[in-house]
């Protein structure tokens, strides 16, 4: 990224009309993507996400075996065959770990999706209605979601549904995750929904939810996309987590499940590492790629950090 | 005052919020869950008297009777103790069962938190004075580092290598063969048994109050009084430690309740890759099982924990800055 000290400097262009977020250049501010592919560090987090989303999208063409096929030799040494070698159950770790990507990316995506969704609806109405009984309800129903553990709700949720699907699983992690984003998000429009922009917007006769969704919410698109990368890594390790206690998607292949599997038939005691070690290492990589790209995601909300 | 009996105030309020989604969880389930309950316990064991059967029905849901009575037999349940019997556990009443087990979670949790806590608040405080030095470096990106890894992964791993391969450490279980007492062998039994999962938890839960120390003594440097007190040629270390972290201790009291939800999470996950005979294992084995009874007395526990220590942190968070009380007063 090109920029100078002064690119930092917004009233160093006072002609030029800018939103909040686009402190940026004296000529054409930077666009969004810029601002995050700027840091170093959210570049390798992207390229990182890349490959996995490749992988998760061509696992077809890349995986050498079916993951649930479970006609191979079981117990085998990894080899040009089986490159992670073969489970228990005679399956393929290599093509197992392959296909897992997919529910990991999946759940983080809409479950951080769904997640960003509720949090800007409560986060918004109750912000836009401060000091009305509205936000006295929905503040409430925040911060008691704040304060309660999630793992132990979900775990209760998810334990008393006989089909587990991927959608389920989303559903449920989207529910319990949402809050400390809401709270933020309400923080943010109190300061806002007094400028001079929305008074005028007022004025002219548009509605509420006008007023709050397509005039507010563009001002607010740095703090949606990093609420989102947050929730999304949040999901990712969630979904882990309860496939790991035996509560995933018992149809599909996850790095959750295959730890499942591996502690439940004891891959420990047995030394076969890959089985072990492989999922656990490809969520580390995953849930570090999207901290990273936080790192860039950062830098829109916080002109200040864009100095370095 | 008011302060306070606000947050009393919310305290009731979720509390109630968690007791009611308890009760409807069950309910919102197709079927009836009680009857199946019911049904599957008379399969193991016929000798099922008739209060047992209703003690179970109003835990999970009978199908006569309004939700409103339901509710309410329900909650004088609750306030009596009386939490069903275990399916797992079976003739043992929930309560007994975790009765069993609550103390070696309190135990870990409460060892491991506090050390956390400790560690957290030094390396935190000691990066931020000496900010962007080698050490500071160090201790952001390691604990950004490690803070993506999956506490349940870290237990695998340490079971493997400190379990199995070195032998250091047994590698399930609380203890093996001593009798519960208190007595020397047991205690060293106890403690051998602990170390591997306390150290995964150790290695995840200092990092919130690293960074989060960190931060805020950071913020803090840039404080006048912190320029007053260094031009009055106070030592370094006077300043760093009784003017800036001491400022900078406040939020971590409040963050430190807040915290134990997500540790809880991680607790669990924990002890059942170790086996650790406290509610996470009992967590695991209640999923496992479709032991609902345990299941939902878990679920009741667990956050009624989180929200009382939750409550004492914000109480606390009163006593100590009056700001907060005039704030929201």
């Amino acid at each position: 990224m090109t920029t100078t000290p002064n690119d930092f400097m917004a009233e160093g262009d006072p002609g030029q009309a800018q939103s909040l977020e686009q402190v940026g250049g004296s000529t054409t501010p930077d666009r969004w993507w810029q601002v995050v592919w700027s840091s170093k560090k959210a570049r390798v987090g992207l390229v990182v996400l890349a490959l996995y989303v490749l992988m998760a999208v061509f696992a077809p063409l890349i995986a050498p075996h079916d993951p649930l096929d479970g006609g191979f030799t079981p117990l085998l040494q990894p080899s040009g065959e089986h490159w992670l070698g073969t489970n228990t159950n005679g399956r393929d770790i290599a093509s197992q770990l392959i296909y897992g990507s997919r529910v990991s990316l999946l759940v983080g995506l809409f479950g951080g999706a769904l997640a960003t969704a509720i949090a800007l609806v409560v986060g918004m109405v109750s912000g836009y209605t401060e000091g009305t009984i509205v936000d006295d309800v929905l503040s409430f129903v925040t911060n008691v979601a704040l304060v309660i553990p999630a793992l132990p709700l979900i775990i209760t949720l998810v334990a008393y549904s006989d089909t587990r699907g991927v959608w389920l699983i989303v559903g449920i992690i989207a529910l319990t995750s949402w809050a400390g984003a809401a709270r933020s998000k309400r923080a943010q429009i109190i300061t806002l929904r007094n400028r001079d922009f929305v008074t005028s917007a007022k004025f002219s006769g548009e509605g509420s939810a006008r007023i709050i969704f397509s005039e507010i919410m563009p001002n607010m698109s740095s703090l949606v996309v990093a609420g989102f990368v947050g929730a999304a890594t949040g999901a990712v390790g969630a979904e882990a987590g309860l496939a790991v206690l035996g509560l995933g998607d018992t149809r599909s292949v996850s790095w959750g499940t295959m730890l499942y599997q591996a502690d439940a038939q004891g891959a420990i005691q047995q030394g076969l590492l890959t089985w072990i070690f492989a999922p656990g290492l490809a969520l580390a990589i995953l849930i570090t790629a999207m901290s990273l790209i936080n790192f860039g995601v950062d830098l829109l909300s916080n002109p200040h950090l864009r100095e370095d | 005052m008011r302060y306070f009996l606000r947050k009393i105030g919310f305290f009731v309020g979720t509390l109630w919020a968690v007791v009611t989604l308890n009760f409807l969880i069950p309910r919102l389930q197709p079927g009836d869950p009680a009857e199946l309950m019911v049904r599957r316990l008379q399969g193991k064991d016929s000798q099922l008297d008739a209060a047992q059967v209703e003690a179970m029905r109003s835990m999970l849901g009978a199908p006569d009777g309004s939700l409103w009575t339901q509710y309410w037999a329900y909650l004088a349940d609750l306030l009596r103790g009386d939490f069903g019997v275990s399916y797992t556990y079976y003739p043992f009443s929930v309560a007994e069962v975790i009765g069993q087990a609550i103390w070696w979670t309190v135990g870990l949790v409460l060892v491991t938190q506090v050390i956390s806590f400790v560690v957290g608040i030094v390396l935190g405080a000691y990066a931020a004075w000496r900010r962007n030095s080698k050490l500071d470096t160090v201790i952001t990106l390691g604990s950004t580092f490690l803070g993506t890894l999956q506490p349940f992964w870290i237990a695998l791993v340490l079971l493997y290598v400190f379990g199995y391969t070195l032998g250091w450490f047994p590698t399930s279980g609380g203890y093996s063969a001593s009798i519960p007492g208190l007595n020397m062998f047991f205690v060293e039994e106890v403690l051998s048994h602990s170390t591997l999962p306390a150290v995964a938890l150790l290695i995840v839960t200092p990092i919130g109050w690293i960074l989060g120390m960190r931060n805020t003594m950071i913020m803090n440097l840039g404080e006048d009084y912190i320029r007053l007190a260094k031009a009055k040629g106070l030592p370094d270390r006077t300043v760093a430690l009784r003017y800036a972290a001491r400022n900078a201790l406040l939020p971590s009291v409040t963050g430190f309740a807040l915290a134990l939800g997500s540790v809880l999470g991680g607790t669990i996950l924990v002890e059942t890759v170790f086996d650790y005979p406290g509610l996470g294992r009992l967590m695991g084995e209640a999923v496992q099982n479709k032991d609902y009874p345990l299941l939902q007395t878990l679920m009741l526990l667990t956050t009624t924990g989180v929200l009382i220590a939750n409550l004492v942190a914000d109480l606390l968070y009163g006593v100590l800055d009056p700001r907060a009380r005039r704030a929201e007063g």
